[in-house]
């Protein structure tokens, strides 16, 4: 009887156990004797202190009375990895359509805000986070002004607490491409519609000059502009220059009229895809123009172009002097970063030049360098303890601290696994 | 005229690329698959087949490969693919077993090629998934160069078949063309209906045989395939995503006597994968792909590595001519999620999806008297770090990274030097739909409406 109730009581006990949600912990966290990859300062063999959302101190024997200690002997520290590029929160299965919130009607919608629409609570932000990605960009597309795209830390309950401190216009630069190998237009049609959506881009961008130069005349006068246009008004810290300008654009010819756009508006932008930069390499370098490109593990865009064409693009960019972030342009596989700057890193960029994409240079890109992209005191804690090099593919990723919190590294994918690896009862 | 001189050019640097020679990779750390890891190992190639694996091997004439720090390995094998064919998808009626992707083989589709840069010798091309019985399927050799059609199909293969459940049908037909099958029950009647059909109609035949009816019956090359599969003369594969309906398909074979099966992306197979075991169905599944339509939302990664740990014989596939290209780093993903062995992990591109196109005592494995499909890579070939260096059908070179031109297509239209340039498709969807005119691809604002329907 004693023992029924003894199995009884651990039966329950599993039950509890397993209905138990993990959550995140908040600090301090002394993690100790890592190989510190900093990225800015070199390896560091040592501890790191985590205090509130920030890196409070690094170096070796620190301690802490407070702090959590966990030992990352034998283990690695990185920071986290920052794609440049997704769609993360604004779509859950990409066929279901009242899933995607990335793409408003029409083609000049540059007052809608990805932030908005991001929904903290995607199944595929934990199946991403825990591969090493703390932060990325996500962004809306379709028509040629889809809309301003926000960074995001991959933790929080609401997007203003994910919110990662960068925002940026988008414009979908007209493509004189295909759009893929279904697109069956002639191509004097496809010459047509490129100069249609350019001649679209163009009046647009006259109203948008007209428009900020009233409203600033009104503000002089301390009014405000009377005719309001919410899409007109959402562009003016673009041609102010306080706000970045990220210009996705692909074939090299397309690339070479963005960097005549970018020079004659003199505006502050970013090149975004860039998928034929190669060919132009020396045109973004004397024009200072930075790039974050991807994904990486593509096709070659043209049937002549060498088999490797998309992987080595990143590093002929960034051996020419250009300024490379990468991004996957994906949704549900961003977890597939890491990855996608391992190929860049092996034909041709490096693997320092790789890591540094996905990292600092993001950072940069975003005006960012002084709070994310490297281990460094002060500096947000969004980092990661890997038991070795987080691109090689069977590499196990065992802490993940973004903003200072220790978060689960639980998602469906693990669970699932937990599950089902050892199904029971097997046979029902 | 210039079209010409590049035919010719082509032409000849082809024809010496083809001259069969015996071929001897040197030193190289072979990766047997079947016979485990042999370092400073060579391996002598003659007329197409693997005719010795030893130290110190000698062979006067071959051609020479040093291989000397790399890993060599047998060409994988992709048992998904839709690259190297001009139609995808006869989606015209819910059953099409007539149709054979083997006539609609596209010799100069650049993605053979590659596929071949990426270490792939063979692929399964296959029919699409818009109907619940689609065409059947061609294995094809990448003999990158031929001209003729025909040289790419591998000879005395197996013969495959597609089927198809969920989503995809009951868009096709029940969505878009308002008959059944809409719902997974009626996808079920489909294979019900079509074996009964295929019984009788082989009544029909034996009865005429034995002299029981004079007449003839009227013949149906669709009756005769779902005959033969009643058969076992044709293996089934399979597109599925959950896992009621891949218990549903096991029901209906066991019901008909049918056991040559394997499920194809089966994203769901982790959850049955002791039914799968003791149906002995086999799966090919995607390393992780997910969460692109709703009957792949509870998906794992570690699908393959479940499902191997069960004791079901699984592949990894590519169902994309991009993805086809970096399948050994798709395998060492399920080192990641589910931490398979070296060989576990390169099994899933080998010799498993050679069992499951029935070409296992051919090619799969570095073995003597085996075809001699060989990738060589810098760097192991789970390390994604890996760079694929030579990859060899039949005894022949068809790819080599330092030999090869960068342009390399085979056939050129002289007013397009400079081919067009493709967007890069965002995101990602199986690729088993091309050719149904569902606008999905075309127009998003389209294909909402279109769904509402």
């Amino acid at each position: 009887m004693k023992n029924l109730l003894f199995i009884i009581a651990s039966c329950l006990s599993i039950v509890a156990h397993a209905q138990m949600v993990e959550k995140a912990q908040k600090g301090p966290f002394l993690l100790t004797n890592a190989t510190i990859h900093t990225i800015t300062n070199g390896l560091v063999e040592g501890d790191v202190l985590i205090e509130g959302d920030r890196i409070k101190q690094i170096g070796k024997n620190l301690s802490s009375d407070q702090a959590t200690i966990i030992d990352c002997t034998g283990k690695h520290i990185y920071p986290g990895m920052i794609d440049g590029g997704t769609k993360l929160g604004l779509s859950e299965i990409s066929a279901v359509s009242l899933t995607n919130d990335y793409n408003e009607l029409g083609d000049f919608t540059p007052h809608m805000e990805a932030l908005t629409a991001v929904n903290p609570n995607s199944v595929n932000i934990p199946v991403t986070r825990t591969n090493g990605v703390t932060t990325v960009l996500t962004k809306p597309s379709g028509g040629l002004f889809p809309g301003r795209a926000a960074l995001i830390d991959l933790f929080g309950y609401t997007p203003q607490s994910m919110y990662a401190g960068f925002k940026g216009q988008i414009l979908q630069y007209p493509s004189t491409g295909r759009r893929g190998r279904w697109d069956r237009r002639k191509d004097d049609e496809i010459k047509k519609d490129a100069e249609k959506a350019q001649k679209k881009l163009n009046d647009f961008w006259n109203k948008c000059k007209t428009y900020a130069a009233i409203d600033s005349a009104s503000a002089a006068n301390g009014g405000s502009i009377e005719q309001y246009n919410p899409q007109l008004q959402a562009m003016t810290n673009v041609l102010r220059n306080e706000e970045k300008l990220m210009i996705r654009v692909n074939k090299k010819e397309d690339i070479l009229s963005a960097i005549k756009f970018i020079n004659e508006q003199s505006i502050d932008a970013v090149l975004v895809g860039v998928v034929e930069g190669w060919r132009v390499a020396d045109s973004l370098v004397k024009y200072n123009i930075p790039v974050i490109t991807g994904p990486i593990l593509a096709l070659p865009s043209r049937d002549s172009d060498r088999y490797d064409a998309a992987y080595t693009n990143a590093g002929k960019l960034h051996k020419a002097g250009v300024l490379v972030a990468i991004q996957t342009n994906e949704n549900e596989n961003v977890r597939n970063l890491p990855f996608n700057a391992a190929f860049a890193a092996n034909y041709g960029m490096g693997v320092d030049a790789a890591m540094e994409a996905i990292t600092i240079n993001a950072a940069k890109i975003f005006g960012l360098e002084d709070e994310l992209g490297s281990i460094e005191e002060g500096k947000r804690a969004n980092l990661f303890v890997s038991d070795g090099d987080p691109f090689e593919t069977k590499t196990q990723i065992s802490h993940l601290f973004i903003a200072g919190f220790k978060i689960p590294m639980e998602n469906r994918h693990t669970l699932l696994n937990d599950e089902f690896l050892e199904r029971f009862p097997s046979n029902h | 005229m210039k079209y010409l001189i590049i035919s010719i050019f082509m032409s000849v640097w082809f024809n010496a690329a083809i001259a069969q020679k015996d071929i001897l990779i040197k030193n190289g750390t072979l990766l047997t698959i079947t016979d485990g890891v042999k370092e400073q190992t060579d391996i002598l190639l003659s007329n197409g087949k693997i005719k010795s694996i030893g130290k110190d091997l000698a062979a006067p004439n071959a051609k020479i490969i040093d291989a000397e720090g790399m890993f060599v390995m047998p060409g994988i094998i992709d048992a998904h693919s839709h690259i190297a064919i001009d139609a995808v998808n006869e989606a015209t009626n819910p059953v099409t077993a007539e149709v054979f992707v083997g006539d609609a083989i596209d010799p100069y589709d650049i993605a053979i090629y590659r596929a071949l840069a990426g270490g792939v010798t063979i692929s399964h091309a296959m029919h699409g998934s818009a109907n619940a019985i689609g065409g059947q399927c061609e294995t094809l050799k990448h003999r990158w160069g031929e001209s003729n059609p025909k040289a790419f199909v591998m000879e005395d293969a197996p013969r495959t078949i597609k089927f198809a459940l969920g989503e995809n049908p009951m868009r096709v037909h029940g969505e878009g063309k308002d008959i059944a099958p809409r719902t997974r029950m009626g996808i079920e009647q489909e294979f019900r209906r079509s074996f009964e059909g295929a019984k009788r109609y082989k009544q029909a035949w034996a009865s005429y045989h034995s002299g029981k009816t004079k007449k003839p019956p009227t013949y149906s090359l669709r009756m005769q395939t779902l005959a033969d599969i009643l058969d076992g003369k044709i293996i089934i594969h399979c597109h599925s995503y959950r896992a009621d309906e891949i218990l549903m398909l096991m029901n209906v074979l066991s019901d008909f006597g049918v056991n040559k099966i394997v499920f194809q992306h089966v994203n769901e197979g982790f959850k049955i994968a002791p039914e799968l075991a003791e149906f002995g169905a086999h799966a090919s599944v995607f390393s992780d792909w997910w969460a692109y339509k709703f009957e792949v939302y509870y998906s794992t990664a570690y699908n393959a590595a479940i499902l191997s740990k069960n004791g079901v014989i699984t592949s990894i596939n590519s169902d994309d001519a991009g993805l086809i290209r970096h399948l050994y780093h798709e395998a060492a993903k399920t080192q990641r999620y589910g931490r398979l062995s070296d060989n576990e992990a390169l099994k899933l591109i080998t010799i498993n999806p050679a069992i499951q196109l029935g070409i296992d005592d051919r090619v799969g494995s570095l073995e003597t008297n085996k075809e001699a499909d060989i990738a060589i890579f810098k760097n192991h070939p789970l390390s994604v770090y890996a760079i694929p260096q030579m990859t060899i059908v039949d005894g022949v070179i068809r790819f080599d990274i330092n030999e090869d031109m960068d342009d390399m297509r085979m056939e050129i239209n002289p007013e397009m030097m400079l081919p067009a340039f493709y967007e890069q498709n965002e995101g990602h969807e199986d690729k088993c739909m091309q050719g149904v005119h569902t606008d999905h691809h075309h127009n998003h604002h389209h294909s909402h409406s279109h769904h509402q329907h």
